[in-house]
């Protein structure tokens, strides 16, 4: 069990930034989910709170003592990797007995079988215990992974990654397993990711690293429905939400350089949302609908049949809008259509800084 | 994999496999010389054109361990029974073994020379190869200034043939007191390999992945305990490729042998063609030096052929 603080944590590696200023809070029990593009910085910080990496500047603290001078075993932090986590050479219950034999930990031969028993049996790999690693499937691979983790009983759990080498199929098995054994321990999870799904589906609380800064973190609710800026509601939705170039006329939404116009009722709520002001428009394709006597005219340009529903891609003029309607919607490319928002879901972002006017107040 | 193959295939394949066994005997037509050679009667040694087919002997492996002189006149009957059956064929060849006093056998120069050799290879070896790795990790690892500039430094050592300072290392290890000893050679053959060590197996440290060694140590073992559990096995392979090679260089190394050992350290390479010297040259007995002085090589590459084969791809498969 352990709380985690990064405190304006800096590093850079020869001349790339990796992190700048990145304070972070992950209280325990918690299933914090870091979230960003390749290259955003992600690794980095979970290597730096494992102790394989040193921070340039700031402070990591684990239960509220800086560690800076802790090794990688003093941390007591278990390491799920995407990959090469495994040892080639062991088999199975050699891998789940490796973590608990170290000298310092001073664990009884009957205590570390009876471990890894329970952590077998929890996973459901006893069958594969004999097998030598390098005969796993990647699932099961990726099980003995986290069964590593789990054997040792550590206070934080770091997950690189750990679903983004299986294919589709076992990646949503996993998720719900991991995300299931995380609630029966109570422990705390730093899982990072670059797959939103993964990040929406399993976190308590989602933070944003885009280009080594945390952009925003909060609830997989909050972040989905109330962005701070175009990066994270670009990011975070598939599809994301669309982000179209307007100003404010009397209460209404008119698109800059499209020329079409919608209703906004969320003036109210939102300061700084003056007439005339340059800003961006986000709307959820999700809070897009077609309807006849809708008051903006578009073409279907594109269909894509996701089964439970279908996702347009209307076009109007040179601009494209997705939008999410229910599969039984019959439309065919090029038709044309006429489309509304919801205009109380509609999000709006300064049109320089790209931030949320609602998160700028 | 669609096993559809047509006649023209199947004759090219067959004319490949014919190209190969070819390449092949050219390749081993040397060996097969000497290791014939070693086996045959003194007379057939050079005949003009060779002679293939022979009854093989073991006079020439009898000679090649024992001390011999020129017979003035032929052994008694008596003297011919009463001699063991090896220095019967000795008698044969019109020489006689050289007793001491007591009637002990003396020996020939050939098995401490042997000795020597494998003393100061197998040493030398595992010193280049050890320390070769160790300081291979250490570059692969770790973060160190200058780390390129270190490597070429390391590598410079070979820019020019050994032979080279021979004359100079002469002269020092007769002030240290190092001329004609084990640990003479030993320290030259590993100061020599130490660099071609270093650089392979930087190669090889590099391939494995650093994230086994990461997961060792937040699970609390040292890095040291991640080096001997993790790393060393996963490297076995490119230290097998790298002790071949290492091995092979220290075995055959002969100038610096010449000039640096006579007697007490010197090993079989200067020893083997020392013998054409003395008496008529036997071609069968130093055949037989040969010959016996290619196993221990072959033998060592044999029993590594499978980290070998993967090792020389080195770089080129990815795991």
């Amino acid at each position: 069990m352990a709380h985690i603080q990064l405190k304006n944590i800096s590093k850079t590696f020869g001349n790339h930034t990796a992190l700048t200023g990145l304070n972070l809070d992950i209280a325990d029990g918690e299933f914090f989910v870091l979230l960003g593009e390749t290259g955003a910085g992600k690794t980095t910080t979970l290597r730096m709170i494992a102790g394989l990496e040193k921070p340039d500047e700031g402070q990591i603290f684990i239960d509220g003592a800086d560690v800076a001078d802790w090794g990688a075993a003093e941390r007591d932090v278990a390491l799920v990797l995407q990959q090469y986590s495994l040892y080639p050479r062991y088999t199975v219950r050699e891998n789940l007995e490796f973590p608990l034999k170290p000298k310092i930990r001073r664990i009884e031969p009957d205590e570390i079988k009876t471990r890894v028993d329970r952590v077998a049996r929890t996973l459901r790999i006893e069958h594969l215990l004999d097998r030598k690693t390098d005969r796993l499937s990647g699932g099961e691979m990726q099980r003995v992974s986290i069964g590593r983790a789990i054997v040792r009983k550590p206070r934080v759990f770091l997950m690189d990654e750990p679903l983004s080498a299986l294919d589709a199929k076992l990646r949503e098995a996993l998720r719900t397993e991991l995300k299931n054994i995380q609630m029966n321990l109570g422990q705390t999870f730093l899982f990072v990711t670059h797959d939103q799904i993964e990040a929406m589906s399993m976190g308590d609380k989602v933070g944003v690293l885009n280009h080594g800064r945390i952009v925003q973190t909060g609830t997989p609710y909050e972040i989905y429905n109330n962005p701070r800026d175009t990066y994270v509601a670009s990011f975070v939705g598939s599809p994301p939400m669309n982000l179209i170039d307007g100003k404010l006329v009397n209460g209404r939404a008119v698109m800059a350089p499209l020329n079409f116009e919608l209703p906004f009722a969320g003036g109210a709520k939102t300061s700084g949302a003056t007439d005339g002001r340059p800003l961006v428009f986000g709307i959820r394709p999700e809070d897009v609908y077609l309807e006849s006597g809708a008051p903006v005219e578009a073409r279907v340009h594109d269909v894509e049949n996701h089964g439970v529903e279908k996702i347009l891609t209307l076009r109007i003029g040179d601009a494209m809008l997705r939008a999410t309607v229910p599969a039984r919607t019959d439309v065919e490319i090029e038709q044309p259509v006429r489309f509304a928002w919801d205009p109380d879901k509609v999000v709006l972002f300064d049109k320089g800084s790209g931030i949320s006017l609602r998160h700028a107040g | 994999m669609a096993a559809v193959t047509t006649s023209a295939e199947r004759s090219l394949n067959k004319l490949a496999i014919v190209g190969v066994l070819i390449v092949t005997m050219i390749f081993l037509a040397p060996i097969y010389w000497i290791a014939s050679t070693a086996f045959k009667p003194r007379n057939l040694a050079t005949t003009i054109p060779p002679t293939v087919v022979f009854q093989p002997e073991i006079s020439p492996f009898v000679k090649l361990f024992t001390k011999r002189s020129q017979l003035r006149t032929a052994p008694t009957p008596e003297q011919y029974a009463a001699a063991p059956w090896w220095e019967r064929l000795v008698f044969d060849g019109g020489e006689k073994v050289v007793r001491s006093g007591r009637g002990e056998v003396q020996w020939s120069g050939y098995p401490s020379r042997f000795m020597n050799s494998l003393i100061v290879a197998i040493t030398s070896t595992i010193l280049a190869v050890g320390m070769g790795t160790f300081t291979a990790y250490g570059f692969s690892r770790f973060k160190i200034k200058g780390e390129q500039d270190l490597l070429f430094f390391i590598l410079s050592t070979r820019m020019l043939p050994p032979v080279v300072v021979a004359i100079p290392m002469f002269l020092m290890y007769r002030v240290v007191g190092l001329n004609d000893t084990h640990w003479g050679l030993i320290i030259l053959y590993t100061a020599f390999n130490l660099s071609f060590s270093v650089w392979l197996m930087k190669g090889f440290m590099d391939e494995i992945p650093k994230e086994y060694e990461e997961a060792a140590l937040v699970d609390g073992y040292t890095r040291m305990e991640a080096f001997f559990k993790i790393v060393l096995p996963e490297a076995a392979t490119g230290i097998a490729a790298t002790a071949v090679f290492c091995f092979i260089t220290a075995w055959n190394e002969y100038a610096f042998a010449l000039i640096m050992t006579n007697r007490r350290a010197q090993t079989a390479p200067p020893f083997i063609p020392s013998q054409v010297g003395s008496g008529l040259p036997d071609w069968t007995v130093i055949a037989a030096g040969t010959f016996l002085f290619l196993l221990p090589v072959a033998i060592f590459t044999f029993l590594l052929r499978n980290h070998l084969l993967r090792g020389m791809s080195f770089g080129a498969i990815r795991k």
